[in-house]
């Protein structure tokens, strides 16, 4: 090979590169390993983590991944393909691409989806981004105050680069404040409001106006949900959102520790030219075949380069497929009987803390499956005590409050302990 | 399609009352969601039984062409092998059961894994930091940049806005300079196909004091390696600017070459591509960015945890499989292969640049063009052997650009095998183009009609259920 270069050692493939930047050394990094001692590392590693009977949400929740799922994605042949450029030999990525396009769409109650994107708050800023784009010379976005703090964090950073001026709606007993949302957006110069449910809190929020006031002023209205809820929650497109955007990652993905996870973004059919990432639509073969293939490109990055709706290049794909497989097997019905344990384990553990007369609700709002408490007794307490035992009891809050989630997940007996382990907290004072 | 029935979408394999779940009962009492709560119109997703899902998905995937199916010389994205064991780390529950805002004391290994894998990244690229918010390629390259806006504006030089991209570049290079505010210059190649450095010395005369970095990959879109790259970052620190790496291309570099002794001061890395985790269709990647030190203040939050956490093992457990000895193989490696296609097809196809290559080169079509086969018409014959087709169409220096990146885990015989292919579709083009132009005959689909598809959008099963 060597000689049909004509070249006599490796080195002179780069006898280019000018010597002064040539990399001569080491690199200080370990020895090569075989498969047993990578592993060995690994499961060291591992060893140092706990795992723990999780109560913890905030936008990402312990759902169960049925074993039907890691098996097929893991197919090689969906594994280590790339974005489907060649549809002749990537009817499996487009097919699934297409399904998941018009589940998300069903459970969103909109138009439209498009292919996917990184995750929820990436997906958010998107949306952001759009209704920027979509509206004339505004570059305001109203945000409520009841939105995931994680997610306006996200936000901020998009905002602050692309010169958008972010206000935040005020809050009023846990729920967006719908006198200040009319009277920020009678103010004018507003391309879109970006609401979310259940919120920040868990709280199930009532949208009601919101859609008509939005339209009034020339806004659009983008909902941020947690997928899996969707399936009994009214829908953003029942709300009248323009956009409805949100992670994935409830609808089976494990959590792995923050990603990857999946984003998804749904409008109505007017934005569709509008909309960042990849889109798959149908179409016809040479021997007059029904086929999918990647459409509307003309707003994307690699023709439009500057001027593309996004710079995002691939979508979720892997991801998708995973989402996309869980709602094939848990279908209509699954998806809401799932919703329904998840609903009523919540407000089972609830009404147990509430009963023991240390806990009460922060807001008396209805929830859906997660839930803010506060602890009369020591909070950091309670957490020690509770991962000692192997229960991660919820995410604290800044200001000492506990949220608390649900899934179909937690059975009556790991609720229970839950309950029973408040004492334990109690003995140590 | 491999059959009828495994052409159906999942909604066409539905039926009423289908279960393919198991829950457990609902024991927690008399707990209703309240009707005013509810959707009025429940979602129509489909109702199956496992194995009807089961056979559905295997069936679809063996409509698929991967790295495991055979070679995959798709330019630009570095479609190595993807080691099994990898996919075993990323599934250990004691990782994968993590929530994100765990007590950092219960999650000590998870987080000492992400410091190794900082340090490796370090060492490898000569640089001194790495933030992993970033989730894919374009992602850290939006990253990238708005660290170097923070970093601009800290210092008061809210003017230094324009961001100097060569014409070559990847399209999202001058769309992640967009969403970060930035606006665009563009700097000619010339005929070597490198940086023109005569027009690079006249923009910086004409807008120093704008410049807030020069975007480049080294080696370029072309394979080719930027030399006066020394000189380039000397001219652009000179005028205040900061040098970006898009590590698109790092690939060939490991064993050579450090970006940071380039003299860039960002960069982003696809563990995608250089470091073997699975482009799974189109995603989940990662992409860190890496820093000189100092500007690791001027991070952005781009996303809430640690990025792609999953991703990030397996990318590890491919730098301790390869270890110091073997990683230095890489690059090298990947160019020799290159170069070995390169010089085995020049004859037959156009090389409009003849020189060395890195990992990757660029022929511009045919050489002999009487016969009207385009390289569209060549990547299609080429999926009737059993290949991916290359990269075709970028970079757009050249009308009939296919872009070809071997990899360094390919064997001598499946490189021949590969050139006696593309030897024999420059025969058939000539003695039948007419076979080569209604290629590929023997996918599972003929060639798509594009164009119905975007002139009369169906891209949800409710629009094509009403289309029926």
């Amino acid at each position: 090979m060597m000689e049909k270069v004509g070249v006599k050692t490796l080195d002179d493939l780069y006898a280019q590169i000018p010597e002064s930047i040539r990399f001569r050394g080491d690199y200080q990094i370990p020895s090569e390993m075989s498969e047993m001692e990578v592993r060995d590392v690994f499961e060291k590693l591992g060893s140092q983590n706990n795992q723990l009977t999780c109560f913890a949400g905030y936008g990402v929740y312990d759902h169960y991944t049925p074993s039907v799922i890691p098996s097929l994605v893991q197919r090689s042949e969906f594994l280590t393909s790339y974005t489907p450029y060649q549809a002749e030999i990537s009817q499996g990525t487009l097919h699934y691409i297409f399904e998941y396009q018009s589940m998300m769409a069903e459970l969103t109650g909109m138009d439209i989806s498009n292919a996917s994107m990184y995750d929820g708050t990436t997906a958010t800023a998107e949306a952001m981004m759009m209704a920027v784009a979509a509206g004339k010379k505004v570059n305001k976005v109203l945000v409520s105050e009841t939105l995931n703090g994680d997610i306006r964090k996200v936000l901020d950073t998009y905002a602050l680069h692309q010169g958008i001026e972010l206000e935040t709606i005020g809050e009023k007993g846990g729920e967006t404040d719908v006198e200040d949302l009319k009277t920020k957006l009678a103010a004018g110069g507003v391309a879109g409001v970006i609401v979310q449910q259940p919120n920040a809190c868990g709280i199930v929020e009532d949208f009601t106006g919101f859609a008509d006031a939005c339209h009034d002023n020339k806004a659009l209205l983008i909902i941020n949900s947690v997928a899996a809820d969707l399936a009994v929650l009214k829908t953003p497109g029942e709300w009248g959102a323009d956009i409805a955007v949100g992670d994935g990652q409830s609808l089976g993905i494990p959590m792995q520790f923050g990603g990857p996870y999946v984003g998804y973004m749904c409008c109505t059919e007017k934005l569709i030219r509008k909309m960042p990432g990849r889109i798959v639509g149908m179409t016809k073969d040479s021997r007059d075949q029904r086929a999918f293939v990647l459409t509307l490109q003309a707003r994307e990055q690699h023709i439009r380069r500057q001027k593309a709706t996004s710079n995002i290049c691939s979508n979720q794909s892997l991801m998708a497929l995973f989402v996309t497989i869980y709602m094939s097997l848990m279908g209509k019905q699954g998806l809401k009987e799932a919703a329904q344990l998840s609903y009523a384990g919540a407000h089972y553990l609830c009404d147990k803390l509430l009963a023991t007369g240390q806990f009460s609700l922060v807001y008396d709002k209805p929830f859906f499956n997660e839930f803010l408490v506060r602890y009369d007794g020591d909070i950091d307490r309670l957490f020690s005590v509770y991962l000692m035992n192997g229960i991660l009891p919820g995410v604290k809050m800044s200001d000492g409050s506990l949220l608390i989630a649900v899934t179909e997940k937690r059975t009556k007996e790991e609720i229970d302990r839950f309950v029973e382990a408040l004492p334990l907290v109690n003995g140590l004072h | 399609m491999n059959s009828k029935l495994y052409g159906s979408l999942i909604f066409e394999l539905s039926h009423e009352g289908r279960r393919g779940y198991s829950l457990p009962k609902n024991n927690f009492g008399d707990y209703e969601i309240p009707a005013s709560m509810q959707r009025a119109e429940e979602a129509q997703l489909p109702e199956c039984d496992e194995l009807t899902v089961v056979r559905h998905y295997t069936n679809l995937s063996t409509n698929n062409f991967g790295v495991d199916t055979g070679f995959y010389p798709l330019g630009s994205c570095t479609m190595k092998y993807n080691p099994k064991i990898n996919e075993e780390m990323a599934a250990l529950p004691q990782f994968q059961d993590l929530h994100p805002k765990q007590p950092v004391s219960t999650v000590k290994g998870a987080l000492a894994l992400v410091t190794l894998l900082e340090k490796s990244l370090c060492e490898l690229t000569g640089l001194a930091h790495f933030t992993f918010k970033p989730y894919a390629g374009a992602h850290g390259e939006l990253t990238g940049l708005m660290t170097i806006d923070n970093y601009h504006r800290s210092h008061g030089d809210l003017q230094r806005k324009k961001v100097i991209v060569p014409d070559s570049a990847h399209g999202t290079n001058p769309a992640s300079a967009a969403v970060c505010g930035l606006e665009i210059i563009e700097v000619k190649s010339d005929s070597n196909g490198q940086v023109d450095f005569e027009d690079l010395e006249r923009l910086v005369a004409q807008e120093g004091p704008y410049i807030a970095a020069m975007m480049m990959t080294n080696p370029n879109t072309l394979g080719l390696f930027e030399t006066r790259i020394p000189e380039i970052a000397r001219l652009i620190h000179d005028c205040g600017g900061l040098m970006y790496y898009d590590g698109a291309n790092l690939n060939p570099m490991l064993g050579a070459c450090r970006p940071g002794d380039m003299g860039f001061d960002v960069m982003h890395i696809n563990l995608h591509k250089t470091f073997s985790t699975p482009h799974g269709g189109g995603g989940p990647g990662s992409g860190p960015v890496g820093v000189r030190e100092g500007l690791q203040d001027f991070f952005p939050v781009v996303s809430p945890y640690h990025g792609n956490f999953a991703v990030m093992m397996r990318a590890y457990a491919y730098i301790l499989s390869l270890g110091r000895e073997e990683v230095k193989l890489v690059g090298p490696l990947a160019t020799l292969n290159a170069n070995y296609i390169k010089e085995s097809l020049k004859d037959v196809y156009e090389l409009p640049i003849d020189t060395t290559c890195c990992h990757e080169f660029v022929f511009d079509g045919l050489k002999d063009k009487s016969t009207g086969v385009t390289t569209m018409d060549v990547a299609k014959r080429l999926l009737d052997y059993g290949y991916h087709a290359p990269t075709i169409y970028f970079p757009l220096l050249f009308h009939e650009s296919l872009m070809i990146e071997p990899t360094e885990n390919e064997s001598k015989e499946t490189l021949d095998g590969f050139i006696a292919v593309m030897r024999q579709i420059a025969e058939e083009a000539k003695a039948n183009p007419d076979e080569v132009k209604s290629a590929p005959h023997l996918t599972p689909i003929g060639r798509v009609d594009d164009v119905l598809a975007a002139k009369h959008p169906v891209t949800t099963y409710r629009q094509l259920k009403a289309e029926a």
